[in-house]
């Protein structure tokens, strides 16, 4: 997970699979359509690569990139399983707030009595 | 109880949270009641004991202390069904009640052989209280950008890469 945290993290490479979700292109697409030289495109590629991230398929003369899908959707729920950790904790904090606005209501009007 | 259950879900407030840069987590809340009272909450050993260590992540909590003054520390441990615990402490850098509090937060398990000098997580919380509801923001700024990566990894405020063995047990009951 950390790997496709930071294969992502690069802004060129987040760029790609933006493009990538399109559809599957060629490496020179891909430089074309971001202005990346091929070099750049190519190390960006082995990176997505490694992480899982593409996958590549010659196709007649040309290697052709793919998104895939599984490391993508592990990471959001990655970061989803952090945001329900807070909100199990926020829920019962909810009732605790409740429950103290409440008793805090009741003072008052105790001492204005 | 399906029809009050349902009700609450409707009226519960969203949690919302945000990665920004490459080391901050970013979550906010709104919470149905005034700062004051959700300061204290968020604050008092006491109160947090009772939400710190949610039910429903079979985690309990075996202590919580706090020392709620600038210089002042916290400690909270967390005890896993299995009986392991892990501790998150820290020190307060600023208190002012009911706005603002600023404080270190260090995962204990990897407290040990790390620099000295650093302070681990250094956490913001805002409260701002509008028409009797507080909004409530906790900015986590991390020491790197690998520490903010594992902290959402493990599913906890806390920990680093070398310990993601020791973390494991703990991300299972959490997650």
């Amino acid at each position: 997970m950390l790997e496709t945290f930071a294969a992502l993290a690069e802004p060129n490479r987040f760029r790609i699979v933006e493009l990538l979700r399109s559809g599957p292109r060629a490496v020179n697409d891909i430089g074309e359509r971001l202005r990346l030289t091929q070099p750049q495109v190519s190390k960006h590629l082995r990176v997505l690569k490694e992480s899982g991230l593409v996958d590549v398929e010659p196709r007649a003369q040309q290697r052709v990139y793919e998104l895939r899908a599984q490391p993508l959707r592990q990471l959001h729920q990655w970061l989803e399983r952090y945001r329900q950790l807070w909100d199990a904790r926020f829920e019962e904090l909810d009732e605790l707030i409740d429950e103290l606005t409440r008793k805090e209501k009741l003072d008052d009007r105790k001492k204005r009595k | 109880m399906i029809a009050r259950n349902e009700s609450e879900a409707a009226r519960r407030n969203q949690t919302s949270m945000e990665l920004v840069g490459d080391r901050e987590i970013v979550i906010s809340r709104t919470f149905n009641g005034p700062a004051r009272v959700v300061f204290d909450a968020w604050t008092r050993p006491e109160l947090v004991k009772r939400w710190w260590a949610p039910e429903s992540r079979r985690v309990a909590m075996a202590s919580c202390d706090a020392e709620v003054r600038v210089g002042g520390t916290y400690r909270y441990v967390l005890r896993l069904n299995a009986g392991k615990e892990f501790a998150f402490s820290g020190k307060y850098l600023e208190v002012t009640p009911p706005a603002r509090l600023v404080y270190t937060e260090i995962f204990e398990p990897t407290a040990a052989g790390t620099n000295p000098d650093d302070d681990g997580v250094i956490v913001t919380v805002t409260f701002e209280e509008r028409d009797g509801k507080t909004h409530l923001v906790s900015h986590s700024l991390c020491p790197s950008k690998e520490v903010r990566d594992t902290i959402i990894a493990s599913g906890m405020e806390h920990g680093m890469r070398e310990t993601m063995d020791q973390l494991d047990e703990l991300v299972a009951s959490l997650a």
